[in-house]
């Protein structure tokens, strides 16, 4: 069995969610290859050979890939891949662009965000926003599977001593072009990898208002996240929305502001070590959830919380 | 230009699904069904690229029971002009819809596919992306901006970390996410008009389309349940616990 992990980067650095995917297919067992599709990815291609348990790093360098395009990636993915036991992606927007692609174009159905790996044929995976889990047995002869990185503890980023192996195939669709990015600038972790979370919920009243989660954040090394009520409203932009239709995080602290804790939002969130939940309304759900809970107004607890930790 | 979206019927959002006792799946006997939120976002984008004067006609298709023609009503009172109902009992794969979409997509030869990224009851978001792939067409998912211009769309995306935007030659696929717009309510003389408004049935046999699968779901469990923790009195206990229980900060 030879498993081919597709590595998520920006051409520069390797994403620390390809590392979570490379423990996923260790529990597979079986050979782990790396694929790096991108443009000027050298860098990407050595970090991925450095990677604990990787014995051999594909480098597809072509401006084709340069920004991740499905039309040009899926159809190099499917070429090289179609001689492997499983490829594997994380479960980030370019791994849930690609792969549905790639699995069409070989003919079998993928298995999205498994949290936990049974055997080599068979994969656990949350249904209905989290309420149920699904234990999913595939019979393809190359199995397509995306990867939620907090089911998976990643592997260590360096010990490997991979070669890397340069791959000609160039794919250009040309039926699609890269026009824009407009990425948010942040010296705040990034939510999926940060260590503890500060979310708030429709409580926070306005934007302005999460200055205070910001300062709360700040203070911790934290990550700011919000409730998809919160983006509803306007609040925040949709980039900071933790839940089923957000992002799905599993940090060690969890902070809740004024969330109230919908069905949702604890599917985004309730794989986290502990959680804290503050929120004026004692009967919110939040508190079923949470380790410890604090019936207080926001706004004097935030900013208490903040002169003390 | 014409614009075919596809809906699905599902658990409505608000209802909170339980696992059956004998871990076949959950259960759905008496439970409110509705169409997916984002096959809602899906419509109304079409909806408003007619009012635009860009879209020409809105076909709606779904591939499910014939209780699916609820949700196909639904769409039409909404703005769509026309329904497909491929007729399935099964519960089919992502692979396998888009298959049956391939089929629908070859007769009526649309511009434009708009889907809802993924379905909430399954959680793949796998469709649009396979449609494309057996359309050989472009794909703009997690759509949180559509405008066509001439033979193409420009789609913005949300991606992580900020947004991205592509531009797609037409026909093309988009899958829709929160943003791209508000729904409308349907209002009782549309939801009249839409009782007389053309609704199809086909079988996927008909179209000649197999849904054989190479997936099986073994067995359906509820999550481990999270236990409520200790209410704290004061922001003060509450770091004392981080600080000395948890260990956490």
């Amino acid at each position: 069995m030879t498993i081919l992990v597709i590595a998520e980067h920006d051409n520069k650095v390797l994403a620390p969610a390809t590392l979570n995917t490379v423990a996923a297919a260790a529990k597979i067992g079986g050979d782990i290859h790396v694929l790096v599709a991108g443009q000027g990815a050298g860098a990407v291609a050595e970090a991925a050979a450095k990677v604990a348990g990787v014995s051999k790093v594909l480098l597809a360098d072509n401006a084709a890939y340069a920004h991740q395009l499905p039309e040009n990636v899926a159809p190099l993915v499917a070429e090289l891949g179609a001689g492997y036991s499983h490829i594997l992606a994380a479960a980030t927007s370019n791994g849930k662009n690609i792969l549905p692609r790639v699995a069409a174009q070989l003919d079998v159905d993928q298995i999205s965000e498994i949290i936990s790996v049974e055997s080599a044929d068979t994969f656990k995976r949350p249904i209905y926003a989290g309420n149920a889990i699904a234990t999913v047995q595939s019979t393809a002869a190359v199995k397509v599977i995306t990867v939620r990185a907090t089911g998976f503890d990643p592997v260590a980023a360096e010990g490997g001593s991979a070669a890397v192996e340069a791959v000609s195939a160039a794919h250009d669709a040309g039926i699609s072009s890269f026009v824009g990015e407009e990425l948010a600038k942040s010296d705040r972790p990034e939510l999926t990898a940060a260590k503890i979370v500060v979310s708030g919920g429709r409580g926070m009243q306005n934007g302005d208002n999460f200055k205070h989660l910001y300062a709360l954040a700040d203070k911790l090394g934290a990550a700011v996240g919000a409730s998809r009520a919160a983006v509803d409203a306007g609040f925040v932009p949709n980039d900071m929305q933790v839940g089923q239709t957000g992002k799905i995080v599993a940090p060690q602290l969890y902070i809740a502001v004024g969330i109230s804790g919908a069905i949702q939002h604890l599917a985004g969130m309730k794989d986290s070590k502990v959680i804290v939940a503050i929120n004026k309304d004692e009967e919110a759900p939040i508190f079923q959830v949470a380790d410890y809970g604090l019936v207080a107004d926001l706004f004097e607890a935030v900013p208490e919380l903040e002169k003390l930790v | 230009m014409k614009v075919l979206v596809a809906v699905k019927r599902v658990v409505d959002y608000n209802v909170k699904v339980r696992v059956k006792a004998d871990n076949s799946g959950v259960d759905l006997a008496n439970v409110k069904m509705s169409m997916n939120p984002f096959c809602e976002i899906a419509v109304e984008e079409a909806v408003r690229l007619k009012e635009k004067g860009v879209a020409t006609e809105i076909v709606v298709v779904t591939i499910g029971p014939t209780t699916a023609q609820e949700q196909l009503r639904t769409a039409l009172a909404l703005g769509a002009d026309r329904a497909i109902l491929v007729e399935s009992a099964e519960e089919l794969t992502s692979l396998a819809v888009a298959k049956l979409l391939k089929a629908v997509v070859d007769k009526e030869q649309p511009s434009l596919v708009i889907l809802g990224k993924q379905a909430i009851d399954s959680d793949n978001n796998q469709t649009g992306q396979m449609l494309a792939a057996l359309t050989g067409y472009g794909q703009g998912t997690f759509a949180s901006k559509v405008e066509v211009s001439g033979d193409s769309v420009a789609v913005t995306r949300e991606i992580d970390g900020g947004a991205q935007t592509v531009s797609l030659k037409l026909p093309a696929i988009v899958t829709t996410d929160l943003r791209l717009n508000e729904p409308r309510y349907a209002s009782l003389p549309n939801i009249m008009k839409a009782k007389k408004k053309p609704l199809e049935v086909l079988t996927p046999d008909a179209l000649g389309v197999s849904t054989a699968s190479t997936n099986k779901t073994v067995k359906v469990e509820a999550p481990a349940a999270r236990s409520a923790g200790i209410k704290v009195k004061s922001v003060a206990e509450l770091v004392e616990k981080l600080k000395n229980e948890a260990k956490v900060i």
